[in-house]
């Protein structure tokens, strides 16, 4: 039989939890399904993780609506989810009188968005704010609204509360082509057997354009897959910036940004070039290069000597330079979110909350009475105060093995990752839960111990445990069983 | 014939020329050392180059497995051999520091022992 | 929180630096000392370091690391010297509060009469080289995946690539190999290699690894798991020479590209750290910027052979053991004779010599590039102290200068010396 579920998800990105999360408050049977082994294993886990304050998208747009609304959302949803979230604020720098007229433009669009407490500085009144910005940089807009998340652990969040209130994650699974069923609802062939469902709900980031057009052969989308690529810097004992610096935007995007991520590194980047491939997220010299040369406008005593990793992330710009949302046209039953690039991040609650309003208004779905109310995670060990230390490991003597040291992670909390409501099974989802691996060695130290815990709790064996899923195996063979060949032979 | 050596006493790192007798392979000259130590280890090399093996072994009923090695040199020629001698061995606990594993491996006259205690 | 304990003399990590400190602070009489490991054993990184070739100087014969580590953690039983492993660390205070977890004691505060750092280093991974690429399965710093083979009895790869020609590089190209791997190259950005002659040859010209100098990776393609790697030659300024590509299919890559001393508790106390080792500054006692904290080991500055960790670890010891009993009595200098880097001297270490020092101080440092036929020379302005001469001066090797102290009587707070190659 068929896997079938009223509403059927493609794409688990922060978009697609957030939207399983809002439609697991109806009485309808949800399923999400990602070609990734994780959630948020696209352009949700590898972007600037701004919550922007919405004053450059063109006023009147789907972008400026979902920005604003999605900006206000975040402090509360953040603070119900336990996902950490900065309201630290940011400045758009410019070095020329006509980068000057780019920030009143900016500050124009801002206060048509809605956008509050905006203010045009000189470059002396910049530099007061942010001491290691540029002395070539002439004006700046501040926006005191603009924010920083951690955008893969608020998909993550999003995604336990969705699945403690029943939703279906069915990872690894990669949707190859959908279509209507002639007596209503649709059909979704999977690479793991085909999926039925009422209610089809395109959410697939980069892939988003090949399912509206597969439903939707009259007006068709072009996806543009607009690689942008980062480093990460160790965390400084003194932040070089408070807020997140950017520079003025261009037609390829918001350009390079200096910013403080929630817990305390720095990101630099990204650039933006069009690649053909969805999925080749490589570095490449020049697109790190291209970051470099930029960010030493902003910061000219950048230095690489602390440098963590390099990760490039996609983002899904449609041709329209606007966000698609809403029913597929002429395919009653089908709904997409199409296009969803910066500020996707921000729009997505508002996103999540305003369509699964008009598709339970249009589907006819009946609220559910109760809720599954969301267990916050515990807080990181290193966060707690000396008492709560103590009693973490009072209770659970496996807080008191440390088994990430850069980052201070302790077995206990690998072990709660292993068990979330949509689990960590690979390394790196471990990683993103709970930042083991994440710090100055790269996982040199914990990798070998994560992959142990995680076998141990998963029941997956050693040997079978992956990097990220798929073929990504740590291990090709063991001595015993290399051992036990030959003396069989 | 000559053969080219590389000598591994000290940082010096001189490359010796090692000329052979065609027929007998007896050294006929070493040129190139700046020491004593030098000729002597380009001779060894090239009439029985000799090296320690270490390896571990797999332990019954344990994730750890053992570090071993040879208790003494054996010629780099058996080096496949001993390791293909090692690959098939699986030790038992307890064992002791210095304790033989395997004795006389592969017929070298030299025993395969312990480098750690295993309890 | 408990109640605060007391030890004199508390010793971070038990690898060869923490148990030579402990040893020779108890054979010197402290009777309260304690030493605390995270690891479930002590014997620190040499428990995985199976290759022989330790101890030649110290105990005239050559080990494997398990060997070594044995000697020194079945002496410091002999002393009834407590060690307790699966602790860690999380902070040292300036004055010298230790705090410490484990899963059977929970947080602890310590408070320790001296505290000494012997925490050792780690291994630069691939973030630090910033190599274009994908970040798939199968790149493992060297010794992860000597952990992973030695430690846990697992193979991480079969079709190897080694970056880097450090020796825990060249060691694990031949581990791999007698595992039945396949190592393909080791690709060393520098003109020269930084590892032993000896590792060189019998780690690589025994099995026929080509050692590919002045090349680095420049791309690193896979999906999931590694599929190959691009290797380019690299010009004098270490900049990649377009044309030289070359591409080998692998599912490996092993980093050897350098070892980082591990401070983050050092800087916590508020230790002062050297731009030039990553590692404390410290004086002819090992003692740091901060009273009664003293390092030594790795983590004071990367060492060449662990012998030599041994040996700077009995004076740490030692020292921190005078200290202990002396806290009363001996005035802290206020001021020292500094010790600067010279021309194609990298990290010397001490970085400062108390004034008329009453035993021997070593000098050590790392050549910053290779000098054949030359001089180490301290001096003291016009005035050299020392000239040591060498046939050669390599990065690889460290150079110890050792200075009676009748050389340095009479030098006042307000004199430098400089130690250089010629």
């Amino acid at each position: 039989m068929d896997n079938y579920a009223d509403i059927l998800i493609v794409g688990a990105g922060v978009v697609g939890c957030a939207l399983a999360r809002e439609l697991s408050r109806f009485q309808v049977s949800v399923a999400v399904v990602d070609r990734g082994w994780d959630v948020a294993e696209g352009a949700s886990k590898a972007n600037s993780g701004i919550v922007h304050a919405g004053y450059d998208a063109v006023p009147g747009s789907l972008k400026a609506k979902y920005n604003v609304e999605g900006a206000n959302m975040f402090a509360s949803l953040c603070d119900s989810l336990g996902v950490p979230y900065s309201r630290c604020g940011a400045l758009v720098v410019g070095f020329s009188d006509e980068d000057r007229k780019t920030l009143e433009l900016l500050l124009d669009r801002g206060l048509r968005n809605g956008v509050p407490d905006m203010k045009l500085l000189s470059g002396e009144e910049a530099r007061a704010l942010e001491p290691n910005l540029n002395p070539a940089v002439t004006c700046a807009l501040l926006v005191p609204t603009s924010g920083i998340v951690s955008p893969y652990e608020l998909t993550f969040a999003l995604a336990d509360d969705a699945a403690l209130n029943g939703v279906s994650f069915h990872l690894g699974t990669a949707v190859s082509a959908v279509k209507p069923l002639p007596d209503g609802g649709f059909l979704a062939e999977t690479d793991r057997g085909p999926w039925r469902c009422r209610i089809f709900l395109n959410c697939a980031g980069t892939s988003s354009a090949v399912f509206h057009n597969q439903l939707c052969k009259e007006s068709p989308l072009k996806i543009t897959y607009r690689r942008g690529q980062y480093y990460l810097l160790d965390r400084p004992k003194a932040p070089p910036f408070a807020r997140t610096i950017f520079q003025c935007p261009s037609a390829m995007g918001k350009g390079v940004l200096v910013s403080p991520t929630v817990h305390g590194n720095v990101l630099l980047g990204p650039s933006a070039e069009d690649i053909d491939d969805p999925t080749d997220t490589a570095v490449t010299q020049s697109g790190l290069d291209s970051v470099m040369e930029r960010v030493r406008m902003t910061w000219p005593a950048v230095s690489l000597r602390t440098n963590i990793t390099n990760f490039s992330g996609i983002r899904a710009h449609e041709e329209s330079g606007d966000f698609v949302i809403g029913p597929v046209p002429g395919c009653p039953g089908a709904y997409e979110t199409v296009g969803i690039e910066s500020p996707g991040l921000s729009s997505a609650p508002a996103i999540a909350r305003d369509l699964a309003a008009r598709i339970a208004e249009a589907e006819h779905l009946a609220p559910r009475a109760e809720r599954v109310p969301y267990r916050k995670p515990l807080r990181p060990f290193r966060e707690m105060t000396p008492e709560e230390q103590q009693e973490a490991i009072r209770k659970d003597p496996r807080y008191g093995t440390i088994v990430c040291r850069c980052e201070v992670i302790t077995e206990a909390e690998i072990v709660a990752a292993a068990h979330r409501p949509v689990p960590a099974q690979t390394i790196d989802a471990v990683k993103r839960r709970t930042r083991a691996g994440m710090g100055r060695c790269q996982g040199g130290f914990c990798s070998p111990r994560v992959a142990a815990i995680l076998s141990r709790e998963t029941g997956i064996p050693l040997i079978d445990i992956t990097k990220n899923g798929g073929e990504s195996y740590l291990l090709t063979g063991t001595l015993t069983e290399e051992a036990e060949r030959r003396n069989q032979a | 014939m000559t053969q080219q050596i590389t000598c591994i006493n000290c940082p010096v790192g001189c490359r010796m020329t090692v000329t052979l007798d065609d027929a007998t392979k007896a050294v006929l000259s070493v040129e190139g050392n700046t020491c004593p130590r030098g000729k002597n280890y380009a001779i060894q090399e090239c009439t029985l180059p000799l090296r320690m093996i270490t390896a571990v072994v797999p332990v019954a009923n344990s994730a750890t497995p053992l570090s071993v090695k040879t208790a003494s040199p054996v010629p780099k020629k058996r080096i496949p051999d001993v390791m293909n001698a090692l690959h098939g061995l699986i030790v038992h606990a307890p064992v002791s520091i210095g304790q033989v594993v395997l004795p006389d491996v592969c017929g070298t006259g030299v025993d395969i022992i312990a480098t750690r205690p295993l309890t | 929180m408990t109640d605060l304990q007391h030890v004199d003399i508390l010793i971070i990590g038990a690898g060869p630096a923490g148990l030579a400190a402990a040893i020779s602070a108890r054979e010197d009489g402290i009777e309260s000392l304690l030493v605390l490991e995270r690891e479930s054993q002590p014997g620190g990184i040499l428990r995985q370091c199976i290759h022989n070739g330790f101890g030649l100087h110290r105990f005239k014969e050559e080990l494997t690391g398990p060997e070594y580590a044995q000697r020194d953690i079945d002496r410091a039983r002999e002393l009834n010297i407590p060690i307790e492993c699966g602790v860690t660390v999380l902070s040292v205070s300036p004055d010298r509060i230790v705090t410490c977890v484990s899963p059977t004691f929970g947080l602890r505060r310590i408070e320790a009469g001296a505290v000494i750092l012997a925490m050792g280093c780690r291994e630069r991974p691939r973030g630090a080289l910033c190599t274009p690429g994908t970040r798939c399965a199968g790149i493992y710093s060297a010794g992860t995946a000597q952990r992973f083979v030695n430690l846990e009895g697992f193979m991480p790869g079969k079709r190897v690539v080694i970056l880097g020609s450090g020796d825990i590089g060249l060691i694990m190209a031949r581990r791999m190999t007698l595992q039945g791997a396949k190592v393909l190259a080791c690709v060393e950005i520098m003109p020269f290699s930084s590892g032993l002659n000896r590792n060189i040859v019998q780690c690589l010209q025994d099995y026929d690894i080509p050692l590919l100098l002045s090349h680095t990776v420049t791309d690193i393609r896979g999906k999931e798991r590694l599929e190959s790697v691009t290797v380019s030659q690299v010009d004098q300024h270490r900049r990649p020479i377009p044309g030289t590509e070359q591409v080998f299919s692998c599912d490996t890559l092993l980093l050897s590209v350098g070892l980082i001393p591990e401070n983050e508790l050092s800087e916590g106390a508020g230790v002062q750290i050297s731009p030039a080792t990553s590692g404390a500054v410290v004086s002819d006692s090992f003692e740091t910027s901060v009273p009664g904290v003293f390092a030594c080991g790795n983590v004071l500055h990367v060492h060449d052979l662990v012998d030599h960790v041994s040996n700077e670890s009995f004076r740490a010891g030692h020292a921190a053991a005078a200290f202990v009993r002396n806290r009363s009595s001996q005035p802290v200098p206020q001021a020292f004779i500094q010790v600067k880097d010279g021309a194609g001297v990298r990290g010397a270490v001490p970085q400062k010599i108390r004034p008329d020092p009453v035993s021997p101080v070593t000098i050590m440092f790392r050549p910053a590039d290779v000098y054949r036929n030359a001089t180490a020379v301290v001096a003291c302005g016009d005035k050299e102290l020392l000239r040591k001469k060498a046939m050669i001066f390599t990065p690889g090797e460290m150079v110890a200068l050792d200075l009676k102290p009748e050389l340095l009587r009479g030098m006042a707070s307000t004199d430098t010396l400089t130690v250089r190659i010629e």
